[in-house]
């Protein structure tokens, strides 16, 4: 069982690079663009691309977190889950394009749970969706807006990422779990 | 988390968790919209055999806020008075299919029977029962000092070198009881200070300094004084004279407020005897957390739901 990896720091640098370009040029430049990262390492991949952006831009845009545990539909078949902070930037999101930022997106649930959680929280103008992977078996009609990469996967596979902030190094992985 | 029933055994990192959760309740209370759907379906019974008003109050609006279904039972006008049992109400519950009962009972111990009696899967929460604990109390005192003392980077830490002051009737506390143990596991060195009278029989084992004279404690400077309410209604002795030879000794008059530090907090668990063991002016200086307290028990209490009522039973 060991871990094969299918994306190095160069290859990761590079899809930030590319979705922070592609969200600038659907939302026609910086102007009320919201960045939420779901933790853990969305929150991460968010203030990076916030980064990012803010150097392709030259203005500086807001990024925060939003924490989803609260808000899950699977809360009663795990273990209880410890919420992580959520930071809204102290404009709000009233009246914004808010871009939600993951890791990886599998199910779609998670997002689900962010929306309601975003809908507690205002009302922005719109919510588009980024991700560093798209390993694929939704059960939800969702659908993300930036890709940085589609990484078709078995259900029993596991997709690893790790950023430097937090694993040391940048990377993203599978490996085979279940036989 | 399986039940809450004494904070004597929970461990520094269970209460650290749980006052982080806590902050995390506190945040989602400043939104628009307050209420989180995280309990839905689940049913939190309040099972009051003792008067309460922000205790139960509290649980309400924390379960609420949750999204759960709260069913609120008070002993009176209830079938307790035609004689029935604390078992018969048990299994009355578990038939009408409760997730969580909080409970308070004038016998200590009764929480704990409820847990391990078998009568009832729920997870119990101890809302204080007798003279024995009231851990939510305590949680959310430590709570309202961390927050006091470190602001907004409160999350993960511990009360660690404070030195905090209890004063008044120790022996009916179970206020001071539970925060003797919280207070001391979060790193918090803990003294009494009582008349002679109403400090417990037996203290053995208890991590704490016993004084008689309040005076004494506060020239000590300690970062934080919480004076405890004179429990007359448990009271079927005399313990002290009369109340103003009680107040003028024991009490936290104007002139002891002045002799304070500026930066040390005032606390009061409530309801307060304003005028005997807290002056006016003390309980509504700006150093008194009593307000901050009754805020603080709602997220306190939602925390304290989530971690019981979320997550797989079985691996509890």
């Amino acid at each position: 069982m060991s871990a094969r990896v299918v994306l190095q720091q160069a290859d990761i640098a590079r899809a930030l690079t590319r979705i922070s370009h592609e969200i600038l040029e659907s939302n026609r430049g910086a102007d009320d663009l919201v960045l939420l990262g779901i933790p853990t390492r969305g929150v991460i991949l968010a203030d990076r691309i916030a980064a990012l952006i803010s150097g392709i831009a030259g203005t500086a845009i807001e990024a925060g977190s939003l924490d989803v545990t609260m808000y899950r539909d699977d809360l009663a078949k795990h273990p209880t889950r410890t919420p992580a902070p959520t930071h809204i930037p102290a404009s709000g999101i009233d009246g914004k394009t808010v871009v939600l930022i993951d890791d990886v997106l599998y199910s779609g649930r998670t997002i689900r749970a962010a929306l309601d959680a975003i809908g507690d929280i205002g009302r922005p103008r719109a919510v588009r969706l980024a991700t560093l992977v798209d390993r694929g078996h939704r059960e939800l009609p969702i659908r993300p807006d930036f890709v940085g990469k589609n990484l078709p996967s078995a259900q029993t596979e596991r997709i690893n990422v790790h950023l430097v902030e937090l694993d040391g190094a940048d990377l993203v992985s599978i490996d085979e779990v279940r036989a | 988390m399986r039940h809450l029933l004494s904070t004597r055994d929970l461990s520094r990192d269970a209460a650290i968790e749980l006052l982080d959760v806590a902050e995390d309740m506190a945040d989602t209370q400043l939104r628009e919209v307050k209420k989180l759907p995280t309990l839905r379906g689940k049913t939190v019974v309040n099972l009051f055999f003792e008067d309460s008003t922000r205790t139960r109050i509290s649980f309400e609006a924390a379960a609420k806020r949750l999204s759960a279904d709260v069913i609120n039972f008070s002993a009176k006008g209830s079938s307790v008075s035609k004689g029935e049992s604390l078992k018969d109400t048990a299994q009355t519950l578990q038939a009408m299919g409760a997730d969580a009962v909080v409970i308070r009972h004038p016998a200590s111990g009764a929480p704990q029977t409820l847990a391990t009696s078998g009568w009832i899967d729920a997870g119990i929460l101890n809302a204080g029962d007798g003279t024995h604990e009231h851990p939510t109390q305590a949680l959310l005192d430590a709570y309202t000092i961390r927050k006091r003392v470190h602001g907004s980077a409160s999350r993960g830490k511990d009360l660690d070198g404070l030195r905090v002051t209890l004063v008044g009737d120790v022996l009916h506390s179970r206020v001071a009881r539970s925060n003797v143990w919280l207070l001391t596991t979060l790193g918090a060195t803990v003294s009494l200070v009582s008349p002679p009278t109403l400090v417990p029989v037996n203290t053995t084992g208890w991590p704490v300094a016993i004084g008689y004279d309040l005076d004494e404690a506060i020239e000590g400077k300690p970062d934080v004084i919480m004076m405890l309410r004179i429990q007359a209604e448990r009271m079927r002795d005399a313990f002290f004279p009369n109340s103003r030879e009680y107040s003028k000794r024991w009490g936290l008059d104007d002139g002891r407020l002045g002799k304070l530090q500026a930066t040390t907090i005032v606390m009061h668990p409530g309801p307060m005897n304003r005028g005997l063991e807290i002056s006016a002016a003390a309980a509504d200086s700006p150093q008194s957390t009593v307000r901050e307290q009754v805020t603080n028990g709602v997220s306190v209490r939602m925390a304290a739901l989530y971690l019981l009522l979320s997550g797989d039973r079985e691996d509890a």
